[in-house]
């Protein structure tokens, strides 16, 4: 299965190397180069590069490309899957995935890689066991460990590889014990010329932090289960509770995991939160345009719009931009051409505006067409597609727990043309 | 001796630090540090940072710390031994820290072999796990000094605790060292026998390492593969397939016996297991199972022969085209219930968080599924189509493969394949794919309305795409030819050269196929040549021009003079197309482009290129009549002006679908290394019945667990699993004791037992039992949701599955275990808490199974399979139907307990009872004496929750026996499915027979037309089901109705006054009328003018909800809410009519 993985940053340097079979030279990364190189931009390199002797799958997360070297045929999503596990990990782990992260920890880092893939075959990509086996690294305890002499590898053996449950933590003690759920839903709309939508639809996911001793074995039911069109599970959820009674039923992981994904279906419509009014014209003698954005409120269901941030990427032919906001901050940035508004929170009696002059290059040819708009934001309490949570029931353990669920709704890749 | 050393060294790295001043990271060397034990090991690396950020003076610096590393380094090293020789675990930690970061960083670490070696028997811990890091890393150049550890290894091997045994199974594998081979293959095959079954999945994991080391090991590692597969533990499942994938993946041999075990085992595997194990299950059902869609082809084929061959042509012709049909027909496709099996363990894991999961079932539907099933993918994978752009990547292949040979699939999803401009160009483009592939007369107008908006974007290779994607769709579909090419007519005055080019290129494919009416485009193509400078461009209207010269007189031999002009400037293929179009209008108008010819052809003879000399050499001869001019010329019309066949646009995707999906080599569209070829589906199946197991331990198991009356609750098991057969042992079931999640699971008594570590026998039982408990809390659950009302029609159904047995004359055996299930199902609802009464006829039951089944070892609804499986091994002679009735409606009954299948969010109940109407199928005199009838039994229809099941009885009134009877060749509307009932070998004369059937009616009432055979006829024959029958009743509380009528509003409600017939007064019969009319069942109300009715529609689960106000007089409301609007008002009718009577 996976042979080798090498990490290399931005600029082309390989700086963590790790071999679970025999070494392979890291020259052969030199076809991932050179397919970097034709590519021009990170994020147009194919994830998977054929060399005469190897294949090289390959993800880019954080300015990282983690590239995995592949000997015989693998399914290529067995790959990429297990390197996005790693990347889950090393957050989980060291909070980012950055280079410096990396570089920082990197015996743990190395521990890590050798627990997770035995002879390439994944063996532990459950946070609850590698934590058991591998403790993460404290400001508090790397201190401690460097005064006693102390390891962050775990003392007692790691139980939970044998268990049924193997994503829990056996011997989970908490003073308070608490269960929070994030429900946070992210409106994914193409929305054309005159602001009639395309397409759009919901995506969800349910984001658990559970604080609880013992074993719980916990049920979240919902007030409209029907609403969700699509699902997938952690692992632990019962499929079969959820196929005939509509409800999670589940023993959970200890602390943060994503307890499901959903879909909501695209024959509900879904409600556009904002709206944008865009004029922008480029005049086709002289080397000017008008740029006019205004970002107003549409269906909101009486809950406020923050977070309100437009990025647009400007033609090649625009050399700067003169605007003023009505609110909020704008930049723009003559290199990558990406002009950014940030408006913040939308205020429905002061609808936001940016008005302005866009400079071309001059003697160049106007450009075709106008560039997209991308709008992120943010409405908190609010589920947009309507999903509530009904209740969350605990057998198994006697204790009361603390519960809590909140709303998020988002931009998910919300674009307007213009 | 230590300061000795540090003595001698230091006077070294001061004449370093002197020559290179400028180099202070040298300052840093540990040997100079005064604590270098303290120091963290990334300082070292920082350093190594900085030297890389140090760029301007970096150009002699390295080069003099590259040489002069050659001496540092050394002593650096010698500085770690010291560090790795001393006491202080501290110490050798911090050496071992700091030996790794080298090893990350690719630097070279052997040299250290020998003092890291010596501590592989370190005390702690996790000094220990970095020397194996480093033993793993090295062992393979330091053979000799590697064997110095094996020992540690092999006392670890016996250690007492599974995870020492393991993790030293696992480093001593890992040591590629040829010698210890032996050593290697005694340790496997002593873990693969081990209790704890992490120590055999260790040992899984350990074959293809050691085998990779000496393949001559081959046979003996089979042995141990194929005692490992036979574990039932999910532990090792994964592993141990990977295993055989890896050594003997040709050895389909092995799987036989554990082909269910593997399918049942399936959704407790840990996610990477489960992706091996589906895609060698698909292997495996490519060379076990019959093709489920081949038939379909076939029969079409030969019932068209049928058709024509009339019943009264009583020619010989016509024998021999009945013995063509009989050929196909005697084998009706019936799906291996094996087949069926992996099929249905499967789909679950479409709900899998792991994308390669979701794409291994999707590929196995998609290779293995009847083509009306393979729909249910298609939502999973445009899910996996929101991931990270790598996955969206390779699912967008995949997608793009899958979409060619079944574009329905992903129809509705169309709009989740728009662009944004903020996808990467790959994705982009393989969505074009994609998108190019969906297209069809009906959504080709939306499609080419958002290549429109496409053809705009910034980016210009996208934009290229997707003149060719609309090119594409202008061949395909012959209506949209002329709005596209006016479009890329359009384009062709387009400001960017790279979009004229790309159109250009595309026009001229697209005209090929009708150049007459196009000699306006020529021209215009012809005026482009002053400012097209894309050579490919220039090149396309070049070849058009020459080839369709006749239709241009006129500006042809213009155009070349142009050309002729700027000859020498031009690209290669530029001029290529120059001597071309010269030569064709040197044949078609010698007289005005003679000279001209003779001119480009001069020039051409001296061009560099060889490829134009040589053309312009041949062409010259060809055309030009010369003496010595040969026969060819005599030909050069036709050589040069010939009617070529119009391009196809063929899609890069196209028959990729060779390979498996999902895998590398249908990614790369070539063959990996180590791709297995997925087999074509055989001609005959072979013998289903190597997949028989013999459970000999299974009987005792269970009597043993029946006997124990442990009341414990048990909180979790086996997951998922609790109706998911096989399972029986399960992993904690076979580890060892001292697992804390076993004593948490068990509770109280379960503790105990796992704490006594009496070894895995007791732990069995527990978990059994425990399992067991399991269930009912659940059950009883949904059986407490049921109110009073619903206990009556409870009742109402026992009396009609009693009364249907009886009908059936259902073989004792099955009869009697369904009455025990009814009973059980019975005294469960009625004495709701009290779980004794109710837990003593389910074991009594379980026992039953136990000791009337060879392979018991599935609860519920398994049973049902493997019943099919042990009655009919497919298409077996000795089969009676009757046993199939039987285990169908057994099935049935069964399912409607266990509560898995059905999709429904307010639990669902059984049908509410009311009589049933039977319709006639075909008359008796039609039917040539074989009289069938159908009644809709509103049973749940086992097989699949989304069809209605049919009841249908056959009668022979003659006095011959009846041969055969099925079904065949179903004419259904576009989505709607049918489940033939399995075919009836003999029908006795006076005998009659019932069977059930399900079918999709998507919830239309469309009616299913099919044809019925027997031996010797054929009638066509149809069932169009009454509106009530396309639902199923659904319980719900008053509020819930309320709330769920509350979103059912507006035009989803229809209101109807009506007058109630003169027989409707009491509650009874409108209640009475109601549910005879449609399969509703009721819910409770307070008021007592309303009454209210709630069912799903079987297909699509959308509620129907009805409600009946009676007010003052006869007069009466009828509410029926429903989001499908067409049922609504067809049930609005219905209801109406048994009311008023």
């Amino acid at each position: 299965m996976i042979h080798s993985l090498f990490l290399i940053n931005s600029a082309g340097d390989i700086f963590l190397e790790k071999h679970w079979k025999s070494v392979v030279s890291r020259s052969v990364c030199d076809y991932f180069f050179e397919a970097q190189e034709k590519a021009v931009d990170v994020e147009n390199v194919p994830p998977v590069i054929p060399t005469p002797h190897h294949y090289l799958i390959s993800i880019y997360q954080d300015k990282v490309f983690f590239v995995a070297v592949i000997q015989t045929e693998v399914p290529p999503l067995f790959v990429i899957e297990f390197l996005h596990r790693v990347v889950a990990m090393f957050r989980d782990y060291f909070g980012e995935c950055s280079e410096a992260a990396i570089k920082e920890n990197v015996v743990t880092v190395y521990e890590l890689l050798e627990e997770m893939l035995d002879n390439g075959f994944p063996l532990a990509t459950e946070s609850n066991i590698l934590k058991e086996l591998i403790r993460p690294p404290t400001i508090l305890r790397s201190v401690v460990n460097s005064i006693t002499g102390s390891s962050n590898v775990g003392e007692t053996l790691p139980t939970g590889q044998l268990s049924i449950v193997p994503w829990r933590r056996a011997e989970v003690k908490y003073t308070n014990n608490e269960a929070y759920f994030d429900v946070v839903e992210e409106i994914d709309a193409i929305l054309d010329k005159s602001g009639s939508t395309v397409f759009a639809e919901i995506q969800g996911v349910i984001d658990a932090s559970i604080k609880l001793s013992g074993m719980p074995d916990l049920t979240l039911s919902f007030m409209n289960p029907r609403l969700l069109d699509d699902v997938s599970f952690h692992p632990c959820v019962r499929f079969k509770r959820w196929e005939s009674e509509r409800v999670l039923s589940f023993i959970p992981p200890d602390g943060n995991f994503r307890l499901m994904d959903y879909h909501v279906g695209s024959q509900n419509l879904v409600a556009i939160p904002v709206y944008v009014n865009h004029n922008i014209n480029f005049k086709e003698s002289g080397s000017s345009g008008r740029f006019d954005v205004t970002v107003g409120l549409k269906q909101t269901m009486g809950k406020s719009v923050e977070g309100v941030i437009m990025t647009v990427h400007m033609p090649k032919v625009v050399l700067n931009m003169n605007l003023t906001p009505t609110q909020g901050t704008y930049t723009y940035d003559p290199v990558t051409k990406i002009l950014t508004w940030d408006i913040g929170k939308i205020n429905p009696q002061k609808i936001p505006n940016l008005k302005g002059v866009i400079c071309l290059q001059s003697g160049a040819p106007k450009p075709e067409e106008n560039p997209n708009l991308n709008i992120q934001f943010r409405i908190q309490q609010l589920a947009i597609s309507g999903i509530k949570v009904n209740r969350l029931d605990m057998f198994g353990e006697k204790y009361k727990p603390f519960k809590g669920v909140k709303y998020v709704t988002k931009a998910g890749k919300f674009q307007v043309r213009t | 001796m230590k300061p000795m050393q540090r003595l001698f060294q230091l006077p070294v790295t001061a004449v370093n630090l002197v020559k290179n001043a400028q180099t202070p990271e040298e300052a840093k060397s540990p040997v100079l540090s005064p604590d270098g034990g303290q120091q963290t090991w990334y300082n070292a690396l920082q350093s190594d940072e900085l030297r890389l950020l140090r760029t301007p003076d970096q150009e002699t610096p390295l080069d003099e710390t590259a040489a002069s590393s050659g001496q540092t380094q050394p002593l650096r090293h010698d500085d770690l031994k010291e560090m790795l020789d001393s006491n202080k675990d501290s110490l050798k930690l911090e050496a071992m820290k700091r030996i790794v970061a080298m090893i990350a960083r690719g630097k070279n670490a052997s040299d250290l072999f020998p003092a890291v070696v010596k501590n592989v028997a370190c005390k702690n811990i996790e000094v220990k796990k970095l020397v194996y890091v480093y033993l793993v890393r090295y062992a393979e150049e330091q053979q000799d000094l590697a064997l110095l550890s094996i020992s540690t290894f092999q006392r670890g091997l016996k250690d007492p605790n599974q995870l020492i045994r393991a993790s030293a199974l696992r480093v001593l594998s890992s040591i590629r060292v040829t010698i210890i081979v032996p050593i290697m293959m005694l340790a496997i095959k002593e873990a693969a026998s081990d209790m704890s079954p992490y120590v055999r999945k260790t040992a899984a994991h350990a074959i293809p390492k050691l085998y990779s080391l000496d393949p001559d090991q081959k046979d003996q590692l089979i042995e141990v593969i194929e005692k490992l597969l036979a574990d039932k533990t999910t532990l090792v499942a994964g592993s141990v397939v990977m295993a055989f994938e890896e050594v003997c993946p040709e050895r389909i041999d092995l799987i036989h016996k554990n082909y269910r075990k593997l399918c049942n085992l399936l959704i407790d595997v840990e996610e990477w297991g489960q992706v091996v194990i589906i895609n060698m299950l698909t292997r495996y059902a490519r060379t076990q199972f019959l093709n489920p869609n081949h038939n379909e082809s076939l029969l079409e084929e030969s019932a068209e022969k049928a058709f024509y061959g009339s019943d009264e042509e009583e020619t010989e012709e016509k024998d021999e085209k009945e013995e063509v049909a009989a050929l196909a027909k005697r084998k009706p496709y019936v799906m291996d219930p094996d087949h069926r099996l992996l099929l249905r363990n499967t789909k679950p894991l479409l709900q899998s968080r792991n994308a390669a999961v979701v794409m291994a079932v999707a590929q196995l539907y998609f290779h293995l599924a009847p083509k009306a099933e393979v729909g249910v993918i298609a939502k999973a994978q445009v899910r996996l189509m929101r991931s990270h752009s790598e996955v969206q990547y390779v699912v967008l292949q995949n997608v793009a493969t899958m979409s060619i040979k079944r574009r329905g699939m992903f129809e509705p999803y169309l709009k989740s394949f728009y662009i944004r401009s903020t996808d990467p160009t790959l994705i982009k483009v393989l969505k074009l794919e994609v998108l190019t592939n969906l297209a069809n007369e009906t959504n080709i107008s939306t499609i080419l309305r958002e290549f429109q908006t496409y053809i705009k974007s910034m980016d210009k290779d996208f934009v290229a795409a997707s003149i060719q994607a609309i090119g594409c769709c202008a061949t395909n579909i012959g209506e949209v030819r002329d709005t596209c090419l006016n479009g890329l007519v359009q384009l062709l005055s387009n400001r960017d050269e790279l979009v004229v080019a790309e159109s250009v290129v595309v026009i001229k494919k697209l005209l090929q196929m009708q150049p007459a009416q196009h000699s306006d485009i020529i021209k215009h193509m012809a005026k482009l040549t002053d400012n097209i400078q894309v050579p490919m461009a220039r090149a396309s209207i070049l070849w058009l021009i020459g080839e369709y010269c006749e239709h241009v007189p006129k500006i042809a031999p213009d155009v070349l003079r142009k050309m002729a002009k700027s000859f020498t400037n031009e690209e290669d293929i530029v001029k290529l197309q120059i001597i071309n179009l010269a030569a064709k209008l040197y044949l078609t108008n010698s007289k005005q482009t003679k000279l001209l010819t003779q001119y480009v052809l001069n020039l051409a003879k001296y061009d560099q290129n060889y490829d134009i000399r040589d053309r312009a050499r041949f062409i010259r001869q060809l055309i030009v009549p010369t003496e010595k001019s040969g026969v060819l010329s005599k030909y050069a019309k036709k050589l040069f002006l010939a009617l070529k066949p119009a391009p196809v646009f063929e899609s890069p995707f196209k028959d990729r679908d060779h390979f498996q999906l999902g895998s590398l080599s249908h990614l790369l569209n070539a063959k990996a290394t180590g791709y297995q070829e997925l087999p074509t589906w055989p001609d005959m199946a072979p013998d289903p019945s190597v997949r028989n197991v013999e459970v000999k331990e299974a009987v005792p198991e269970w009597t043993r667990c029946s006997s124990r009356e442990k009341r414990k609750e048990k909180v979790e098991k086996p997951f998922y699993s609790d109706s998911e057969g096989e399972s029986g042992p399960t992993e904690s079931a076979d580890s060892e004791s001292e697992l804390p999640s076993e004593m948490e699971s068990g509770g109280g008594s379960g503790s105990e037992e796992g704490g006594s570590g009496s070894g895995s026998e007791e732990s069995d039982e527990g978990s059994e039992s425990g399992k067991e408990k399991k269930k009912k809390p659940e059950k009883i659950k949904v059986r407490k949701t049921l109110p009073e009302s619903a206990e009556s029609e409870q009742s109402g159904e026992e009396e009609k599955s009693a009364r249907k047995r009886k009908e059936r004359k259902a073989s004792s055996e099955s009869s009697s275990e369904e009455e025990e299930e009814s009973s059980s199902e019975s005294s469960s609802s009625e004495s709701e808490s009290e779980e004794e009464s109710e837990s003593e006829p389910e074991t009594k039951k379980k026992k039953k199974i136990s000791l009337s089944k060879p392979a018991p070892k599935q609860p519920k609804k398994e049973i049902s399979l493997l019943d099919l499986d042990d009655f009919i091994p497919t298409p077996s002679p000795q089969v009676t139907p009757i046993n199939n009735i039987v285990s169908n409606s057994l099935a049935t009954d069964l399912q409607g307990l266990s509560l898995t299948d059905s999709a429904l969010s307010p639990t669902m109940i059984s049908p509410s009872f009311s009589s049933v109407k039977t319709y006639e199928l075909l008359h008796r005199f039609t039917g040539e004496g074989l009289a069938v009838e159908y009644c809709f039994s509103r049973q749940p229809y086992s097989l699949d929750p989304h069809m209605v099941a049919v009841q249908i009885q056959f009668s022979n009134n003659t006095d011959t026996e009846a041969k055969s009877l099925r079904i065949q060749e179903p004419k259904l509307m576009s989505g709607m499915r049918m489940q033939e009932f399995p075919e009836i070998e003999v029908l006795a004369p006076g005998e009659t027979v019932t069977v059930v059937m399900g079918i999709d009616f998507c919830d239309s009432t469309q009616a299913a037309n099919f044809q019925l055979y027997t031996q010797t006829r054929k009638f066509y024959v149809s069932i169009q089901p009454p509106v009530g029958e396309l639902m199923m009743p659904v319980f719900m509380s008053e509020n819930e109705f309320k709330k769920e009528q509350g979103h059912l509003m507006g035009m989803n409600e229809i209101n109807e006054k009506l007058t109630m017939g003169e027989k409707c007064q009491s509650d009874h019969a409108i209640v009475q009328r109601v549910t005879s009319a449609a399969n509703l069942s009721r819910v409770p109300c307070g008021s007592d003018r309303e009454y209210r009715f709630a069912a799903k529609t079987v297909a699509s689960g959308s509620l129907v909800l009805v409600t009946v106000v009676t007010k003052e007089g006869m007069a009466a409301q009828l509410t029926v809410n429903c989001e499908k609007m067409v049922i609504g008002t067809m049930l609005v009718k219905d209801i109406l009519q048994a009311l008023s009577q």
